[in-house]
């Protein structure tokens, strides 16, 4: 016979402020079954779980209530409590008298009475629970890094470096991200290239880090520890193994007017290219878009220059199957072209450049060699505006966030510029400045008062040409919203940070959420901010929102800690809350009909038909069965189940039934 | 009927909406407390015969809500619970049941103030409505049949 304990939470007075405990726990107390029903101010605290471990021994309990906050906040506190007073923890359950009730009704007796019917419903539903015991999975000590940016670099060596193997992919043709593109770093003003190629040439070099290089993920199977991912290396056209890269074919490449996408379009490239100088690794790759042998059937010029004939125009992609138990997803971010302001006349004229282009043209070896000139006539500028906030903090582009570095960046444009060409006169265009970090203010400020960068708070409504020079039109607020009108030789637009292309395809393959802005969102805002709410998918770096440098470097090595722990263990121990098919002896094997309804619909391909064989190897019996290491407990199939073969452990039709008999019922 | 106190029972996924009605509380916005909540997994968990079950035992109303489409935690269990609902709903009211005592929606983790506009706006119709019966008692007629027969 049942023995169920309930324990009532005063919470302080969060609960019994507006629910009168006191009622509650008599009025259950009276229930059948209920062995004791008791209130106490805290049960959270120490002496409020002793209360429930003494209990349990005391009165023989065979289940427990605990009527307090959301199970979201404390199942697993109680649980464990009633694990250490020798009660199977799956046989706990509380019942939400705080965030569905006492916080959100007004004090009366309807507020009371509920409370009774919500702690009613959950003993009706103990008393059907059964002692689950946690399922152990294996955990699989290689770890996949999404992304080679400096986010991703930095999780995979601070993962390789606590001895576990990491596959790292990156889809274009080198590793480096954003971060390799720029020209100098704030508050520093250190050269980008120089802290990062290090770390580049690192990763390639370690001897736990296998890394693939202009490769997708294709396809993301399996669970916690136990994922199966497929990769799609994308055919280079090259033996890696055979090219030497030295860089003969991109020389001879007749196809030299492709925009390089390294150089923001601001340079040129041939078909068979290396994206950059230090590259890592430093082999070409075709571009089969572009090539005229792929395009036309004739060429091959490569293929005749190459000494070590390394060129293989007839590589197929491959797919690699990879064994992974925890995935850092650092996939980084792009920025909203200059296009998305039609009223900022970017592609009418040239010389309005976004934030990016600035920087391989300030890069010492961008297009320019790190001469600030503008594109239209490669003359140096004079006069140079930059607009910050160009799309971020805009309602009306759809994009209200901040993207948090175009202040810092813009500040070091505008010395960058100054520093080269000392007679200039740099201005910005700003809302707020944001510039939060440490020495970050400080660099702002040696901008407008070392480097005297002209700072106007206000926006820019348009930009115009007239006379063959360009017009910045906007207001400054500080005097009073007077128009202004500059005029510029160049202007720079700090365009807003964008989730990368490609984050939403990513998100669906990995099943980990995203915001409505397609960057991908942490379990929790404050205290899981590197978990995603799948088990095992970590982020890091700029994919989550638009971050600088140190963030993204401190999220990298945040979400490396929580893989290395994962990899701690060697099994891992999963709530057992699976979804079961029934299995009785023989002739019947189970009430399955093996319609194969729950199959399709199962998102994590869990279940599969159990064939039945008698003596002499004929299939007597079709079921299906369900591979608990990889449900995760949807449920789905028990709703769909024709012959309602299919119960899931925890949410049994027999609880749930119970409950909603329970909550209408007075008994 | 001025003093009808609608009994509405809310069948919720645990990731969506049971956690948009947590921070409800979080946000200490008020609703009526005629509301009470059942939690499931998934909505793709709701059998769809747990709603008769329901308004067989008395429940004047119903809320299935979930995560919205593409933020399954489970990736697909909304889209059949979506589904389900579109079939149910064609039977349920060709078996004469009122399908205004029955709110689908979709709240989110975040959405503590849309939970209390999804309840307080079922509440009202439902009061507008007044209690059910007619399925109750048909229910409870053919089960007493049902044993007389036995």
């Amino acid at each position: 016979m049942a023995r169920i304990g309930v324990f009532v939470c005063h919470c302080g007075e969060n609960i019994s402020a507006t629910v009168d405990c006191g009622k509650v726990a008599e009025t259950i107390g009276k229930l059948k079954h209920v062995a004791l029903s008791t209130e106490y101010k805290y049960m959270c605290s120490d002496p409020g779980q002793t209360l429930i471990k003494e209990a349990i021994k005391e009165h023989n309990l065979t289940g427990v209530v605990v009527s307090a906050c959301s199970p979201r906040m404390h199942e697993p506190t109680f649980r464990k409590a009633c694990a250490e007073g020798g009660l199977n923890p799956f046989l706990c359950e509380m019942a939400n008298l705080r965030e569905h009730c006492s916080w959100v009704h007004e004090k009366n007796e309807l507020t009371t009475e509920k409370a009774i019917d919500i702690v009613r419903t959950q003993v009706e539903k103990v008393k059907l629970n059964s002692a689950l015991q946690p399922i152990k999975v294996p955990v699989t000590k290689t770890a996949m890094v999404i992304g080679g940016g400096i986010a991703g670099i930095q999780s995979a060596l601070d993962i390789a470096n606590c001895g576990h193997k990491v596959i790292m992919i990156e889809r274009s043709p080198s590793i480096g991200g954003h971060m390799s593109q720029l020209s100098e770093t704030f508050p520093t003003l250190d050269c980008s290239q120089c802290i990062l190629t290090p770390r580049m040439v690192e990763v390639a070099q370690h001897p736990n880090i296998t890394l693939y290089t202009y490769a997708e993920v294709e396809s993301v199977e399996g669970f916690i520890g136990n994922f199966k991912v497929k990769v799609r290396k994308k055919a280079k056209s090259l033996d890696e193994k055979a090219c030497t890269g030295c860089g003969l074919c991109t020389t001879k490449c007749p196809q030299k007017k492709i925009p390089n996408e390294f150089e923001q379009g601001m340079g040129m490239r041939p078909a068979i290219y290396v994206p950059f100088p230090q590259a890592v690794p430093n082999r070409p790759v075709i571009d089969k878009e572009h090539c005229t042998y792929y395009l036309k059937g004739k060429c091959k010029i490569c293929e005749i220059v190459c000494p070590t004939k390394a060129i293989r125009f007839d590589q197929p992609d491959e797919i690699l199957e990879l064994e992974i138990g925890a995935i850092v997803v650092a996939t980084g971010f792009d920025i909203k072209h200059a296009d998305f302001f039609p009223e900022y006349g970017y592609g009418r004229y040239k010389d309005i450049i976004d934030g990016l282009q600035f920087e391989r043209l300030a890069s010492a070896s961008g297009p320019t060699s790190g001469a600030i000139l503008r594109p239209s006539d490669g003359k140096v500028p004079k006069n140079i505006v930059f607009i910050a906030c160009a799309g971020s903090r805009d309602p009306a582009k759809g994009i209200a966030y901040c993207s948090k570095i175009c202040c810092m960046y813009t500040a070091k444009h505008a010395m960058l510029y100054k520093h080269k060409v000392h007679e200039g006169k740099a201005h910005v265009f700003y809302m707020d400045i944001r510039s939060g970090g440490k020495n970050y203010d400080e660099f702002v400020r040696r901008a407008i008062e070392e480097d005297h960068v002209n700072y106007i708070r206000g926006r820019v409504s348009t930009i115009f040409e007239r006379d063959g020079k360009l017009f910045v039109k906007g207001v400054d607020t500080l005097l009073g919203a007077m128009p202004v009108e500059i005029e510029a030789d160049m202007v720079v637009l700090a365009t807003a940070g964008v989730a990368n292309s490609g984050a939403e395809d990513l998100a669906q393959k990995l099943h980990v959420s995203y915001d409505s802005h397609k960057f991908f969102a942490e379990a929790h805002p404050k205290l899981k901010p590197v978990e995603t709410n799948t088990a095992g998918i970590f982020l890091a770096g700029a994919c989550q929102n638009p971050k600088d440098i140190p963030d993204s470097v401190s999220q990298a090595s945040g979400a490396a800690v929580k893989v290395a722990a994962l990899f701690s263990q060697s099994e891992l121990t999963r709530e057992p809350l699976v979804a079961v098919v029934n299995r009785t002896s023989p002739p019947l094997y189970s009430t399955c009909v093996a319609c194969g309804m729950c199959k399709p619909v199962c998102p994590y391909q869990a279940i599969e038909l159990e064939e039945f064989k008698a003596r002499d190897g004929r299939v007597v019996k079709k079921a299906a069965r369900i591979n608990e290491g990889l449900c995760q407990g949807c449920g789905t199939c028990v709703a769909v189940c024709r012959s309602k073969s299919i119960d899931l452990l925890g949410y049994s039709n027999n609880q749930v039934y119970a409950e909603v008999v329970a909550l209408l019922n007075d008994y | 009927m001025s003093d009808f106190e609608p009994k509405v029972v809310a069948f919720v996924c645990n990731w969506c909406t049971y956690a948009g009605a947590d921070l409800t509380g979080t946000s200490r916005i008020k609703y009526a407390s005629n509301v009470k909540i059942i939690r499931f997994p998934c909505t793709g968990r709701i059998d769809f015969m747990l709603l008769l079950k329901a308004f067989a035992n008395g429940a004047d109303g119903i809320i299935v809500s979930g995560c919205h489409p593409n933020d399954c935690h489970y990736t697909s269990g909304n889209f059949h619970a979506k589904r389900r609902w579109i079939m149910f709903k064609e039977l349920m009211d060709f078996m004469g049941i009122d399908m205004n005592r029955i709110t689908f929606s979709w709240v989110s983790a975040a959405e503590g103030a849309r939970w209390a506009d999804v309840v307080n706006s079922t509440v009202t119709r439902i009061r507008e409505l007044g209690p059910y019966v007619s399925y109750k008692e048909l229910v409870n007629k053919s089960v007493e049949e049902e044993v007389k027969n036995d």
